[in-house]
């Protein structure tokens, strides 16, 4: 058996978490070493290192522990939902919607008006307007049509990008350069109201996910067993959908695109943890977190001062670490995917 | 157990099924033959409510399924499906999914009871000391005890077996067959089971439901049922029945063209 249970996994998901935020916290140009964290943080809010600590990195932690986590939950759902190992929280068209929302309230300066709000509201309501003709289009006869929905997100995905490079090629440069830093994705977020809400609606999505585990569990063998063991599938899928279009919605909304974490994480805990939804949502959720973080601490020092898209650092070392354990467990005679 | 009356069912616009009536009693090990296409899987869907009836209705120890929960038919139904998707996960996992329809509402995990009725299925259909293998790693002969076995652990009054030995050698054929008629005669378990060998069924079955072009062509017991021309008008095949001289059930014999021609000249 090369699989390990949750007395093995768990702990170690929540290592690397932990690891991923210490090393975030004492990683940056302020130089702050690791053994001066704790008393920094216990002696109160006098000295600059505090409020670097407090008010600048770990805003950002946070952040990238809802994110990351809320993607890769979304990416368990609907990879097990659709039974694609290929879907992920960006294929339904969701952030396309988001970008073409957040283009639009730059076109119009709409940022200017609600400094804080403008970008983070208007990619939320991009990302509704393609969650909702989507749902509903393929809800007509009251059953969500799993292989319409794909096809239709993976289009309205299409269209809301050509539409996005249609504002770049018309935009002024100044606005051509905050669409295209806004697409590529970042963990800043000036608003700890934001960052707290989606911290929270995060982690709620992770409570509300385990009443769907054993759903999920059946739905993985497909969707006529699924009605053999008991499932109502229609309601669930239904509600799943709902609740990874919430999750990716905020993710998007609030950081840009951050690609690849939605699809990766999901693929490499159920290389480790095997199929069972009770395992994955949680280890995801964990691991997710973590590599975000990780990831964003890595964009923002490897070429400091500038700050790189974390979206780029996602992709290369989330796809080779990928690339590495698919390779060895293809060498070990192992199957790849496991959907 | 199970009473279909004037069922006509089919996948939107198109029919499949017709006029079926159909009674299967408890206890009864009932067989369902036809030719590719004719609508046999469509019955058993229509059972575990996975297509809804356009006219007629069925009853589920005398209640309408469509007013039944899909949980509680899935507590009284259990189905052995023809595709099986083979996932990474152990013998062990999968027959436990088996209880998902006795899960209350906050319940994530399996209780102990549980996994002793898991543990008890797969002793029950041998398979006890594969449980921690893969299933994706199995013979088609041990997949197909496993997915019976998750059935039993739903702890059903029927079992729905669709095409259990196709792909099968003769004595995994035999080993299932037997094990469902065992289940049958000891536990109790009413048996609907959709077979593609005329012959198993005739060995096998107490009664026959023989489909053409969804509606029921012919139904009663082997004997009745296995009457070559019958047999001749729905597969459009010659055959020659015989008594199997052990068990006295009609025996299917096909008849190549080749013989057939030499037949008739000869003739």
């Amino acid at each position: 058996m090369n699989r390990k249970g949750m007395t093995v996994l768990l702990p170690a998901a929540c290592i690397f978490l932990a690891s991923a935020v210490v090393v975030a916290l004492a990683s940056g140009s302020a130089g702050i070493p690791f053994r001066r964290i704790l008393s920094i943080i216990l002696e109160g809010k006098a000295t600059p290192e505090y409020s670097i600590l407090m008010d600048i990195r770990l805003p950002r932690i946070i952040l990238g522990f809802a994110v990351g986590g809320a993607l890769s939950l979304a990416g368990v759902i609907l990879q097990g939902m659709f039974r694609n190992p290929l879907v992920e929280p960006y294929t339904l068209g969701i952030s396309g919607g988001a970008a073409l929302g957040a283009a639009l309230c730059i076109i119009f300066k709409l940022h200017y008006l609600l400094p804080t709000m403008a970008l983070p509201m208007s990619g939320f309501l991009g990302a509704c307007l393609v969650i909702l003709p989507l749902y509903f289009l393929n809800m007509r006869q009251s059953v969500l049509r799993m292989q319409g929905i794909l096809l239709t997100g993976v289009m309205t995905s299409f269209i809301s990008s050509s539409l996005v490079v249609l504002i770049l090629a018309i935009s002024r440069t100044e606005e051509l350069h905050s669409i295209v830093f806004w697409i590529m994705g970042s963990l800043e977020e000036p608003s700890w109201v934001l960052i707290l809400l989606a911290a929270v609606i995060a982690v709620a999505c992770l409570f509300l996910s385990y009443f769907f585990a054993p759903v999920m569990n059946a739905l993985s063998l497909g969707e006529e067993e699924a009605i053999h063991l008991g499932i109502d599938t229609e309601r669930a899928k239904k509600q799943l959908f709902l609740m990874a279009s919430i999750l990716t919605g905020i993710s998007v909304s609030l950081t840009g695109i951050i690609g690849f974490v939605g699809l990766i994480v999901p693929h490499f805990v159920r290389i480790m943890a095997g199929y069972d939804h009770r395992r994955l949502l949680i280890i995801s959720f964990l691991t997710g977190a973590g590599f975000l973080i990780f990831c964003d601490t890595i964009a923002r020092t490897v070429i400091a001062p500038i700050e790189l898209p974390v979206g780029v650092i996602t992709g290369i070392l989330g796809g080779s670490v990928f690339i590495y354990v698919l390779s060895r467990r293809l060498l070990s005679g192992r199957s790849g995917g496991v959907l | 157990m199970i009473n279909i009356t004037g069922l006509a069912c089919g996948y939107g616009e198109k029919i499949v099924l017709n006029d079926i009536d159909l009674s299967i009693k408890k206890g009864q090990f009932f067989g369902i033959i036809g030719p590719n296409g004719s609508g046999k899987t469509t019955i058993l869907r229509a059972i575990t409510r996975l297509v809804r009836p356009v006219r007629g209705n069925i009853l589920l120890d005398g209640t309408d399924i469509t007013d039944l929960h899909f949980n509680e038919v899935a507590r009284k139904v259990a189905v052995v499906s023809q595709n099986m998707p083979l996932l990474a996960m152990t013998v062990r996992e999968f027959v436990l999914i088996g209880r998902i329809p006795y899960y209350k509402r906050l319940q994530f995990f399996e209780q102990g009871s549980d996994v002793a009725i898991a543990e008890k299925v797969m002793e029950m259909t041998g398979i006890l000391h594969l449980q921690e293998s893969l299933m994706s790693e199995m013979s088609a002969g041990e997949v197909q005890l496993a997915f019976i076995a998750r059935g039993l652990a739903q702890q059903p009054s029927v079992l729905l077996l669709d095409e259990p030995t196709s792909h099968l050698d003769i004595t995994h054929q035999a080993g299932i067959l037997d094990l469902v008629k065992r289940l049958n005669g000891q536990e109790g378990l009413t048996v609907v089971i959709i077979l593609h060998d005329l012959n198993l069924a005739s060995e096998y079955c107490d009664s026959l439901a023989l489909i053409d072009k969804g509606r029921i062509k012919k139904a009663g017991t082997p004997e009745e049922v296995l009457d070559y021309r019958t047999i001749e008008e729905v597969y459009k095949t010659v055959v020659v029945v015989r008594q199997n001289p052990l068990s006295m059930k009609p025996f299917v014999m096909i008849v190549s063209e080749e013989v057939k021609n030499k037949c008739e000249k000869g003739s």
